[in-house]
C-alpha cells in the first residue's frame, strides 16, 4: 500500500468540477484509492461521497492507494492534487 | 409602480417585459408495480439519455469557451455514474416494487439532502446539482418537452430558481436579465451570470406569477426590480444602461491595443498571479506580461519541502503558457506570519520584521537553490524574470546572484538547458528605496511592493482597525520613496514597476506615469480599465516644451552586458 498526505489550498476545497476530474483520473488505474479525513473516508471514484466529506481549505487528507499499479496511481493522484487543489 | 428588493449578482440594468419561467410539476405514481426488471430498464435508459444530454451541454459550453460552466456538466455526467450514492440506492428502491419515477425522486432527494446538511455554503449549494439531475431524469421518464419554457421574445426571466442545465439551455439572445426567488451567490446560475455579465437578482422573495408579461426594469446597482416603472425611472435607467454598454464595448475594444498615453508615453500593464491556474485570466484580460507571480503556492501546497521537479513543472507551465510574455516570478516569500510546518520556523514577537523571505533563503542555501534551479530550468521555456523579495542591503543581492550563478553553472555542467532571464528585486522596505541607486547597479529591474512599503514607511499595521485614522495610503513619504526609486532605477538603466495595490489605484496612475514608471502590475481584471485610463492621459502638460515623453525602459540585453563589466569607482563607493 502507498499513502501520502495533502493539505488543501484551494479556497473552496474539494468541489464539484475538479472532484469530477479527480474521479476520472482515479478511474485510469486498477488500484483503489481512498481519501481519509478524520473519521470520514471515501473512495476516489465515489464522486458524491468524496464531495460529501466536506474537505475544505487547510484540511489535511490522507490518501491511501492499494492495488497492482499503486505506485503509478499514487504518483498521478499526488500530482493531480497539487495542480488542482 | 412597484419596487422589490433582492440580492444582486451582477451590476447592470435590464429593461423589458417579464417572462415567468416555470418548470413542469409531475404527479408521481406511488403505487407498487410488479415488473421490476422493466422499471430498472426504464431507469437505465433515462440515466443514459440524461448523461448524454449533460455531455452534450459540456461540449456546447466548451465550444463557446465557457470552461467553468462546461465543468459543471462534466461533473453532472460523472455523478450519474456514481453507483455508491445514486444508482445503487435507486435500484434498491425499485427492487421493492416502486416505479422508476418514484425511485428517482426518493434516491436523488436523499443524495441532495446529504449536501443540504453540510456546513459549508458551497457544498450546500451542490444539492441544486442533484435536484437538476433529478428533474432531468423525470423530464425524460415523463417524456416532457421543456424546450420552450423561455418564450420567443426577449425578456427578463423570472423563476423560482434555475438549475444549471436550465440556465445553460437558455437562448442568450432572448435573455435580458434574470430574477429568482431562491438561489445563492454560490450557485452555478450565479457563477454563470457573473461570467456572462447578465443583470441578475436572486433571493427576490416577492416574485409573483402575475408579473408575467409586465414591463419592468431590473436595477442591479440598487439590487431591485421595478414593475411597471414610472417614466422618470425609465429615462434615468435607460441612460445608465446605455452608458454601461458603451463603457463595456470600449473596454473590449482595448484588447490588443497599446497602453500608451495621448502624448506617446508607453507603460507596460502586467498582471499579478498566484499560480498556473491564473494563466487564462492573464490572456483573457490581455495583460502584456506577469509582473508578480507569487511562488508561495508551491510551498503552501505541500506537506513536505517541494522538490525541484515539482517547482519546475509549475513554473514551466506558466512560462510556456504565457510565452513570449515576460513572467516575473518572486522567489519564496514565506516566513513569520506565513508559517509552514516543515520549515520549522520559530514563533516571533514581531513577524513583519522577522525571519522571512530572502532572509530565510540566504540562511538556508540548499532550500533556496532548489527553487533557483527549478526557475533556471523553466527559463528555457519562456521569458523569465527572477525577483528577490525583502531586500534591504546590496550584499544580499550580490549573494543571491552568486548562488543563482552557481546553480546556472551546475545545470550547464549537467547538460541542462538554461534560457535567458532578467534579475530584479522587490523594493518594499524604506532601506531599499533609499539605497535604490546602489541596488540598481546589480539588477535589471525593480518592482515596488507598495503594501509592505507603506507598512514599513509609516509603521502602520494595515490590518489593525484602531489605526484607520492614522493610516494614509497616499502618505507623502511613501510617494516620495516611490518617485525616488523610479528616478534612481532610470539613472542605472533599471526598469521600474509597481506590483502592490497602489499600482491599480486610479487616483495615482497619472502621477506614476508622470514619474516615468515602466510597468504597472495589477489584478488581471484591472488591466483593461487601467489601459483605458492610460490612453486617455495627456502628460504633455507636465513637461517643458522641449522635453520628450519619458523613453521606454531599456532593453535587458544591454543591461546584462553592462552588469558583467567590472564596477568602476562609483560602484565601489556604494558597495
Amino acid at each position: 500500500m502507498k499513502e501520502f498526505k495533502y493539505v488543501i489550498t484551494d479556497p473552496v476545497g474539494i468541489h464539484a468540477r475538479p472532484a469530477g476530474l479527480l474521479v476520472k483520473e482515479a478511474k485510469n488505474f486498477k488500484s483503489t484509492a481512498t481519501f481519509i479525513k478524520g473519521e470520514k473516508s471515501a473512495k476516489a471514484t465515489a464522486l458524491m461521497k468524496l464531495m460529501g466529506m466536506g474537505i475544505k481549505q487547510g484540511d489535511e487528507v490522507l490518501i491511501q492507494v492499494e492495488g497492482e499499479d499503486e505506485e503509478a496511481c499514487a504518483a498521478a493522484l499526488e500530482k493531480f492534487m497539487k495542480e488542482n487543489f | 409602480m412597484q419596487t422589490f428588493k433582492g440580492t444582486k449578482i451582477v451590476n447592470g440594468i435590464a429593461i423589458g417585459k417579464i417572462k415567468i419561467y416555470k418548470a413542469p410539476v409531475y404527479e408521481i405514481n406511488e403505487e407498487l408495480i410488479t415488473d421490476i426488471a422493466a422499471e430498472i430498464d426504464r431507469f437505465e435508459a433515462a440515466r443514459v439519455k440524461v448523461q448524454e444530454d449533460q455531455n452534450a451541454l459540456y461540449e456546447k459550453e466548451m465550444k463557446e469557451g465557457h470552461k467553468d460552466t462546461a465543468g459543471i456538466f462534466e461533473a453532472h455526467a460523472m455523478m450519474l455514474d456514481d453507483e455508491d450514492s445514486l444508482i445503487d440506492p435507486c435500484k434498491e428502491i425499485m427492487a421493492e416494487g416502486h416505479t422508476a419515477e418514484y425511485a428517482v425522486r426518493e434516491g436523488f432527494e436523499a443524495a441532495a439532502e446529504m449536501f443540504r446538511g453540510m456546513e459549508d455554503p458551497y457544498f450546500q449549494a451542490r444539492s441544486a446539482d442533484v435536484i437538476d439531475l433529478k428533474n432531468a431524469m423525470l423530464d425524460v421518464l415523463f417524456g416532457a418537452d421543456t424546450a420552450n419554457l423561455q418564450g420567443t421574445e426577449p425578456a427578463i426571466l423570472v423563476a423560482e430558481d434555475l438549475a444549471p442545465s436550465e440556465t445553460v439551455k437558455l437562448d442568450k439572445s432572448l435573455l435580458l436579465g434574470l430574477v429568482t426567488r431562491q438561489g445563492s451567490s454560490n450557485s452555478h446560475t450565479a457563477i454563470l451570470a457573473r461570467s456572462m455579465n447578465w443583470p441578475t437578482l436572486i433571493q427576490c422573495h416577492d416574485v409573483a406569477d402575475d408579473w408575467d408579461g409586465k414591463f419592468a426594469i431590473l436595477d442591479g446597482y440598487n439590487s431591485c426590480i421595478y414593475i411597471e416603472p414610472e417614466q422618470k425611472i425609465i429615462d434615468e435607467l435607460s441612460a445608465k444602461q446605455k452608458a454601461d454598454r458603451e463603457k463595456e464595448a470600449k473596454l473590449q475594444e482595448l484588447k490588443g491595443k497599446p497602453s500608451v498615453t495621448k502624448d506617446g508615453q508607453k507603460v507596460r500593464l502586467y498582471a499579478n498571479i498566484g499560480g498556473p491556474k491564473d494563466v487564462n485570466a492573464v490572456i483573457e484580460n490581455d495583460a502584456e506580461g506577469v509582473g508578480l507571480f507569487r511562488s508561495e503556492f508551491v510551498y503552501l501546497n505541500s506537506k513536505t519541502d517541494p522538490t525541484e521537479d515539482e517547482q519546475f513543472a509549475a513554473y514551466k507551465k506558466v512560462l510556456e503558457g504565457l510565452a513570449p510574455r515576460l513572467v516575473v516570478i518572486r522567489t519564496c516569500d514565506i516566513g513569520a506570519d506565513k508559517t509552514i510546518d516543515y520549515m520549522n520556523l520559530d514563533k516571533e514577537e514581531n513577524p513583519a520584521l522577522g525571519f522571512r523571505a530572502i532572509r530565510i533563503c540566504l540562511s538556508r542555501p540548499d532550500f533556496f537553490k532548489r527553487q533557483l534551479r527549478a526557475l533556471l530550468r523553466a527559463s528555457a521555456y519562456g521569458n523569465l524574470g527572477i525577483m528577490f523579495p525583502m531586500i534591504i542591503s546590496k550584499w544580499e543581492v550580490v549573494e543571491c546572484k552568486k548562488i543563482l550563478e552557481e546553480c546556472r553553472k551546475e545545470l550547464e555542467a549537467e547538460g541542462v538547458k538554461v534560457g535567458k532571464y532578467e534579475i530584479g528585486i522587490m523594493i518594499e522596505t524604506p532601506a531599499a528605496a533609499l539605497c535604490a541607486d546602489e541596488l540598481a547597479e546589480e539588477v535589471d529591474f525593480f518592482s515596488l511592493g507598495t503594501n509592505d512599503l507603506t507598512q514599513y514607511t509609516c509603521a502602520i499595521d494595515r490590518q489593525s482597525a484602531n489605526l484607520e485614522r492614522f493610516a494614509n495610503t497616499h502618505h507623502p513619504a511613501l510617494l516620495r520613496l516611490i518617485r525616488e526609486t523610479i528616478e534612481a532605477g532610470h539613472r542605472h538603466n533599471t526598469w521600474v514597476g509597481i506590483c502592490g495595490e497602489l499600482g491599480a489605484d486610479p487616483t495615482l496612475s497619472e502621477e506614476f506615469l508622470k514619474w516615468g514608471v515602466d510597468e504597472l502590475s495589477v489584478n488581471p481584471k484591472s488591466i483593461l480599465p487601467l489601459r483605458e485610463r492610460v490612453r486617455n492621459m495627456d502628460l504633455s502638460k507636465y513637461r517643458t516644451p522641449k522635453e520628450e515623453p519619458k523613453p521606454e525602459a531599456k532593453k535587458v540585453e544591454a543591461k546584462k552586458v553592462e552588469a558583467e563589466k567590472p564596477k568602476g569607482l562609483f560602484g565601489r563607493l556604494f558597495g
